[in-house]
Order: structure tokens, then sequence, then C-alpha cells
């Protein structure tokens, strides 16, 4: 594509005139509150220029609100926003070097796409807005559409208008707000590679908000998740979801098997720990809290299932007997559920390797784990929180 | 009351209800700058006006002073001089209103239901109906009243007609009666009755008459439980923009009426005019008008919880 | 209408064409269709009831009238040739039109305000505003002629020109207002967010985004005040004095005949709205139909 040479080359749009593509944005303590209710608590965190930033939370938890307040269409109730070292905070949004794809696109139903896109080129008097215009619109595979009416464009075409316009402006913090949101299934799928590759063509710092774990796993770099509005963890979406450090991350971010269990030895970076009378091995560096009560996770892919007959491996974390209660099967997968008594029903992913006999509903068998795979959790949290309904056909 | 959406129905309707949250978030000094000109506007000029007639329906004659000069004064008498001499009009113009707000509704809601749901995904043959309801607006009402008062005339041929079949009697006659007088009133308000009406129909969704149907209702009862609730809102401005001016209209029942079809409209103008007795005529404006914000309110009270059920 | 489709969905199902199966729910298409024919017949004859008396003075405006305009005497052109042939009838028609003019651009622009506070704002005062705009809407034209007038007397002012202007334009912004307001509420205000986000300022978005959303709303607004300033008889009549507007003008020589010319005025007003409507019509389905 070259377009995005001609996007980076040109000054920025940003009324400063500034022309880096891309600049650190930094929250430091940001709180907002309406009335009684906190949307966003004390929350601080630094996107580095040029990263792709994902704000993963369930709905209410604080996310939109925090990215309207880097747009400045809302104003902190106390607490300090950098955009590239300046700050910003008491600045109105249309004096910020930021642009925003929203939600439904708001897109201008009286102009047509290429003045839609052209927009905020025309307000900052940016030279030759209709040829940069088109470019950005090459860049989004949309040039032959510059004509036409929002209205006449599908869900997909307006979300990419909608990217458009605010790309061209060459922001320091490009703000995606649920863009593909509106979109089915498939053509989500496919626009979270599109975006992936256009960030990484024009190298925007790109912050992007969105509930669904997937979409921000696969697309940024990092991601903070939110919780009523606070950071629960911020990190790599592997490291995320290798080590959480909370129950709402354990369970939002894919799913966990929480087991409750009390610490009662430690011994070479290993801690003991009695789940319900077996012993289980938790590194110590995988663990947030290591005496006392703590909640020992493991991801269902880590678990193998042990049937009669059979023994864990030597050194490995294991226990049942259980009872499986529910097979099903998704195709590269199946998914079991198994009732162990005293601890409740684990979820085990089982890859559908040939070779593998079938285990069937009822058999009685064992789970097994490696010590490394699994982590423990501060034992006073609630081990369902951040789970998904078992009903939720996404779950 | 949305003449209004049934009027500027053409080009291209936004969505249809934007979200509430980012609404009413902004400095209230704007606010007040933009209503400041519009708001004095109708202070000086319909305040003001509502006050001075109040202080002039209290007013008393310049003692030995000539026909029409009057003085301030708290003469509460005016109002029961006014309202024992002119009760009958006042009663017959509420009457007269509510025969034709019933009429026009029997007729209204048909035109509109037809325009709204039977013409729907048709935008020529809806927008064709509607300039039909529209078009009158653009004939002065008082010339159409002339012309209803000439097709009825004694001599004209529908008269005519009308005895030779016997559907009147031989001396029978149409204008000059209180029934043309009502006729008269609901034709001059039936686009205000019909215009509302549709817009509601027309924000309506065809899936829920569906669901109706599917719910084995039938259609009468699919209409009485579906269709004509959800109309409701456009029902209530529909009556009230139909109820409201008919009541102190004047020129119907002075074109098609005789001197027993008089409504107080006429009585407040002759008082004004004819005789120049401003504290009567400014009295009975001011009992016309406050009986009519009772019966609104009433209505409007008792229509919204209607609408809740 | 969608019922029958309804009907015909749930029992379609299972019926083979022509076997009426045991099972199958009571059918009720015969009533309905009686129902599908009366309605639009019905409406028929209301459109039919609000036509007559326009056709009658329209084939009026051709009559050879004499000094009363009253039975058909012949057709003629005459009256169209020369429409201010009549004394008075084309000054009324000025006047109207001037009147209808200044009142339609004062009230839509107060009125447009308003509407934008209205909806935009949440402020103190905001219940008494919406009275205060629906209070003249409720007010009978006699109250608000006959108040107009009770004020203009005690402040000595004689009834004329600027007397009628001043009333068209107050009872105009209350339907401007409700009519805007409409519009206004139906804007997304993420749109202006969104320009805002795209550097515009607050006077830029809403020049470059709100109004040109609101225009259709806007003109719909001055058509309506137009209209009901036009046509308005009642409260011209208590504040006008001598100066004598169409409407007055057809009043007034009722009784002693209204000249043909009237009618002819009456007529092109009539032609010429419609044909602006139509024109309207047209081009907004042409655009749908583009999409």
């Amino acid at each position: 594509m070259s377009l995005s040479a001609s996007t980076r080359a040109v000054p920025s749009g940003s009324p400063d005139g500034e022309t880096s593509s891309g600049a650190d944005l930094t929250l430091e303590r940001i709180t907002k509150d309406f009335g009684s209710f906190v949307a966003v608590d004390d929350l601080s965190l630094t996107v580095p220029s040029g990263s792709f930033f994902a704000l993963l939370g369930p709905s209410g938890c604080g996310k939109t609100t925090t990215l309207r307040m880097v747009a400045g269409l809302e104003r902190p109730s106390s607490g300090r926003i950098l955009i590239g070292g300046q700050d910003v905070t008491s600045t109105r949004a249309h004096q910020r070097p930021v642009n925003t794809v929203f939600q439904s696109y708001a897109l201008f139903p009286h102009l047509t796409v290429i003045e839609n896109v052209a927009f905020g080129l025309r307000r900052t008097r940016a030279a030759n807005p209709l040829g940069r215009a088109g470019d950005a619109l090459d860049l989004v595979e949309l040039r032959h559409l510059a004509d036409r009416r929002p209205s006449q464009l599908s869900g997909g075409q307006q979300q990419r208008v909608a990217l458009a316009r605010a790309m061209v402006n060459n922001p320091a913090v490009l703000l995606l707000d649920e863009p593909l949101g509106a979109l089915d299934l498939k053509l989500r799928r496919q626009m979270q590679v599109e975006l992936k590759r256009i960030q990484t063509e024009v190298g925007l710092t790109f912050v992007h908000v969105t509930h669904d774990q997937e979409e921000a796993m696969t697309m940024a770099d990092t991601v903070a998740v939110m919780n009523a509005g606070r950071i629960e963890q911020l990190g790599a979406p592997a490291d995320l979801y290798e080590l959480p450090r909370t129950a709402f991350v354990a369970n939002f971010l894919g799913q966990s098997n929480l087991l409750g269990g009390t610490v009662v030895e430690t011994v070479d970076g290993i801690m003991g720990v009695d789940v319900a009378g077996r012993r289980i091995r938790v590194p110590v560096d995988r663990a947030v809290s290591t005496s006392g009560d703590v909640l020992v996770g493991v991801r269902p892919e880590k678990l193998r299932l042990v049937r009669e007959g059979e023994e864990p491996a030597p050194g490995t974390n294991w226990v049942g007997p259980g009872a499986v209660t529910d097979v099903s099967f998704s195709g590269v997968s199946t998914q079991y559920q198994v009732m162990v008594p005293g601890l409740g029903t684990l979820s085990v992913f089982s890859q559908n390797v040939a070779g593998r006999g079938e285990v069937r509903l009822g058999e009685q068998v064992r789970l097994a784990c490696d010590v490394d795979f699994t982590f423990g959790l501060d034992g006073a949290e609630d081990a369902t929180s951040g789970a998904v309904d078992l009903d939720d056909p996404g779950a | 009351m949305t003449i209004v959406s049934a009027i500027g129905h053409g080009p291209g309707n936004g969505p249809a209800s934007p979200p509430p949250a980012a609404q009413g978030r902004r400095g209230r000094s704007g606010a007040y700058l933009l209503l400041l000109p519009g708001m004095a506007y109708l202070t000086l000029f319909f305040v003001f006006p509502v006050v001075a007639l109040l202080l002039t329906s209290l007013y008393a004659p310049v003692p030995g002073g000539d026909i029409g000069q009057y003085q301030p004064a708290f003469e509460w008498r005016n109002y029961v001089v006014a309202l024992s001499s002119y009760w009958p009009q006042m009663l017959r113009s509420f009457l007269y209103a509510l025969t034709a707000t019933v009429a026009a509704f029997l007729i209204g809601y048909p035109m509109a239901y037809v325009i709204a749901v039977r013409a729907r995904g048709r935008p020529f043959l809806q927008g064709m109906l509607l300039v039909l309801v529209i078009a009158p607006f653009f004939t002065s009402f008082i010339l159409r009243t002339i012309a209803w008062k000439q097709i009825l005339a004694d001599e004209s041929f529908v008269v005519a007609a009308l005895r030779a079949v016997q559907l009147l009697p031989p001396d029978g006659r149409l204008t000059a009666t209180g029934f043309a007088v009502v006729c008269g009133l609901t034709y001059n308000f039936l686009p205000f009755m019909t215009l509302p009406i549709y817009a509601s129909l027309e924000r309506l969704d065809p899936r829920l008459v569906e669901a109706g149907g599917d719910l084995y209702a039938g259609a009468p009862t699919t209409f009485l439980r579906v269709t004509l609730p959800l109309s409701m809102p456009g029902v209530v401005s529909g009556t009230l923009l139909t109820f409201i001016p008919a009541s102190g209209d004047y020129v119907n029942s002075v074109l098609l009426g005789n001197n027993t079809t008089t409504m107080i409209g006429q009585v407040i103008d002759s008082r004004f005019f004819k005789v120049a007795d401003y504290p009567s005529a400014a009295a009975l404006s001011v009992v016309l008008m406050a009986a009519i914000l009772l019966l609104v309110s009433a209505y409007v009270r008792r229509s919204g919880t209607e609408e809740l059920l | 209408m969608s019922g029958t489709t309804a009907t015909a969905v749930t029992t379609g199902v299972t019926r083979r064409p022509g076997a009426v199966g045991p099972s199958d729910p009571p059918r009720r298409r015969p009533s309905w269709r009686l129902g599908d024919a009366i309605v639009p017949i019905f409406a028929g004859l209301a459109f039919l009831y609000l036509l007559v008396p326009i056709a009658y003075t329209v084939a009026f405006s051709f009559n050879q009238a004499g000094r009363t305009n009253l039975v058909w005497r012949g057709f003629t052109l005459d009256n169209w040739r020369n429409p201010c042939g009549a004394p008075q009838v084309c000054e009324a028609l000025v006047n109207s039109l001037k009147v209808g003019g200044i009142a339609t651009v004062v009230s839509t622009a107060l009125g447009t305000l308003i509407a934008l506070a209205l909806v935009r704002y949440r402020f103190r005062g905001r219940a008494a505003a919406n009275l205060l705009i629906f209070l003249p809407m409720s007010t009978p034209e006699v109250v608000l002629g006959a108040a107009l007038l009770a004020q203009f007397l005690s402040l000595r002012v004689n009834p004329g020109f600027t007397t009628v202007v001043v009333a068209h334009i107050m009872f105009c912004i209350s339907f401007v207002v409700v009519t805007v307001k409409a519009r206004v509420a139906s804007l997304d205000p993420r749109l202006e967010e969104a320009a805002a986000d795209l550097y515009a300022s607050s006077w830029q978005a809403f020049w470059r985004v709100t109004f040109p959303l609101l225009i259709p709303g806007i003109a719909a607004a001055a058509l309506l005040a137009f209209s009901l300033s036009f046509d308005d008889f009642i409260i011209t009549n208590f504040n006008s004095g001598n100066f004598t507007t169409f409407p007055k003008f057809v009043y007034v020589s009722a009784t002693r005949g209204i000249p043909a010319q009237a009618n002819v005025i009456g007529s092109a007003m009539f032609a010429l709205a419609l044909l602006l409507v139509v024109a309207v019509q047209v081009v907004s389905v042409a655009r749908r139909r583009r999409t």
C-alpha cells in the first residue's frame, strides 16, 4: 500500500502541527465520577508510542469513559492526561491531536464518503485535503466509493470509512471504541487482521476498546483488563493468559479452573497447597500470595485426562478421580466437564489428536497438570469473578 | 403535537432515537442565550397580553364617559354578568367542538391509517396522499368555508337532489343549521387530526402488528390492542389540535349557521367590535381560556395514564 | 396487510394447497377481505370530502361572474387573465404575503433557537419554557386575538400592519419549536462529538454538521409557519384595524359577494403549493430510489 507512505510523509493534521506519527499516551491517576457512580477509579497507565493497546472489559467497566476522556469528550474528575509529554487535560476535544473511530461510526450522513474523510483536514486547513482523503480511502480500499453517501454503504464499508476519517489526520493517538462491535462474526475476524495490518503500516498509536477478549488478544501488543473502573492487570496477551494475577482476569480472559486451598509448605521455590486433601504444587514465582488461603488455577487445555489403568506422569499435579458429566465435541477439540468430589466441576479441553481413545460420559478419570502450568491467586478472591455464564453461547 | 413529523416527512429521517447519555451535559449559559430572544418575545406578546386581558376583564366603565371608555377597577361582576348572559353560547361552543372532534377522529383515523399502513413501502403514493391531506391548508380556509356555504345553499343542486329523493323535506335546508356548523368545523380541522395520527402510525413498527396476528389475535383485536394504543400520542395531539381551535372558532358559525348557532367566539368578537364592551369580551375570553386549559390538562393526564395500561 | 401475512405464515406451513385440514386454525380471511376494502373506500370518501370545496373554488375561478359569483354562468379565462381586476384583491394578497414572509422568517429563527436549547440542554426553568411554548398552542385564536388587542389598546397602539406581524410571529413560534424539536431530537449527538474529535470548534460543528442536518426540519417549520400566517383570519381580524389581509378581504366581501378573482388567487396559491410539495416529493423519492 503506497498510501501509508503518503499518510506518514505529510505533516500531521494535528493543530499543533506535530509531525510525529504516534506519541506516548499517559494517564495519571484519572478518576471520573457521575454523581455517586465512579466510572473510572484512580487509573494510571502509559501507552508507548506506536503500540497497539487494548482496553478490555465487560460493559460498564469504564473503558469507554476512559477513551472519551482521552478524546476530550469527557472531563476527568481528577487526574492528568498527557499526550507526547504534553498535558492536555484541560484542552477541548477539537484541540487534541487525537482522533476516534466511534462505536456506531458517527459518519456525517449529509456528506459524501470523501468529504467525511476530508472533514478533519479541512478544519485544520491542511494542504490538499481531497488528495489526502483519497489516499486514505485507498488504504482502506474504498476509493471507488468516494462519492457515495454513508447510508449507501454496508456496515463493514462504513467501518472502514470511519477508520480512514480518523487516520487521515495522522493523530498522535488513534482511539477505537468497539469499532467492530456492529459487524458479524466473520467480517469482524477479517477486520481484525485488516486493522492490525493498517496499524503496523502507518505506525500510529492505537488505543482500542473492546469487550471481546479474542479481539483484544489477536490485535493488541498490550492488553489492559478493566473491571469496575480499575485496571485488573496489564501486559502482553500471552503473559496475561498464561499468568493471570486476579480471578477476574483468569476467568474473563479465557477460562480457568480455580480451586481453593491452603499453603502448607514451601520448598525450593515450589509451594505445596492442600486442596481438598490432595497436595498440589505451585511455583512461588507464579503465585500472587504464598501463604494461607490461596486459589490454585489451571487453564482447561493444560489439564490431561488420566483414565483408569493409566498413571499420571511422575512429578505432575493431579486430582480426582471424578466422573465425566459432559462431553462436547467442537471439531479441533473436545471439552469435558469432570465432577471431582470435594472440588466441584472442572473443565478440560483436549485436542482431538489421532490415536487418542474417546473418553465417555460417566467414566471415572483423574486430571493431571504440569506444575509449571499452575498459578496461584489470592485466596480471598471470589473464584467466579469475571466468569462467563455457562449458558452463554459465546463461552 | 407533531404535525411536524408529518409535514417534514419528505427527505431523509435521522436515526430513530439517539442515546440519551451524550445529551444534556453542556453549560447552561448557552441554553439561556438560545432561549432568550424567543422567550422574551413570547413574554412580551403572549404573557403580557394575557395579563392585559385579565386586567381588562375587571375594568369598569368611566362614570359619565362615552361608550367604550373604561378604567382600571376590580369589577368581578363582569364575569357574573357575561356568564349569565352567554353561558348557552359557551356550552354550545364546547358541544360543537366536541362533536366536530369526534367526527374528525372517525374520518381522520382511517385516512391516516390508509396513508401510513396500507401505503407503507410505496413512498410516492404515500407522499401524494399526504399532499392531499395538506392541500386544504393552501386554499384560504375562508374560501373553502364559503364554498361549502354555496354548495349546500338552498338553491344548490345538492339540496334540490336531496329534496327530490325526499331525504330532505321540501322546505328543509342544509345551511343555517347547527349540523352545517359542525360539518364545517369538522372539515376545517380534519388535517390537524389526520396528520399527527399519521405521524404516530408511520413510526409504528409493522412487526408489532404482525406479532399481534401471530399470537392469534383477530384483525379487530390486533387493532384495538396493538395499533390503536400505540397511536395514542397522535390521537391525543390530533384531538387537541382540533378541539382547541374549534371551540374558539366563529367563522363557521357565521358563514354556515344562523342566530341559533352562535358560538362564544362570535360573542367575544361582537362584544369587542360592535358594542365596544371590552370588559365582558375579556371576561368571556378568560373563562374560555381557563375552561380549555382545565379540559386539556385533565385530558392529557387521563390519556397519559391510559397509554401506560 | 400485515395481519394477513402473519396468518398465512402461521397456517401456511402445514397446509398443502387446497387441503383444509381439520386441525387448521379458524380462517378469518373472508371478514378480513371485507375490512380490507371498507377502510380504503371510507378513506377515499374522506379525501373526496376534503377536496370538494377546493374543486368548487377552482371551478368558480373560471366562472363568468357578475356582481356575485354564486351561480354558474359559463366558462371564461377572463378572471385568470386579470387577477387584480377586482378592487383590493391584489392589495390584500400582497399584504398577506408580506406579513407571512416576515412572520415566517422571524418565527423560524426564534423557534429554531428555542428548539435547540430545549433538546440539547438540561437547565433550570426547562419546564417553564416548555409551558410557555405549549400555552399559545392551547389557547383558542379568539383569546389570543382579544388578549393582544387588549394589550395594544392599553398601550394605545393603533392596530395595523405592525400589530398583525407581531401577532403572527407570536402564534407561529410554538409551532416552529415543536417542528424543529422533533428533528433535533432525532439527530445523533455523536455526530457533533465526531465533528469535535475532527478538530471542529463548537461553532464549526454547528454550521458544518448540525445545521445542514436540521434543514429539512427547519424548512418544514417555515412552510408550516407561512401557511398558518397566510391562512389566519381570527387573530388578524382582532389586530388589523383597517389593514386588510387576503382572508380578511374574503370574509368581509362574503356579505356583498366575493369576486371571482379571489377564487383565482386561492386556486393559484393552491396550485403553487401543490407543485412545490409534489416537486419535493418527487425529488426525495428519486433520491431514495438511487440509494
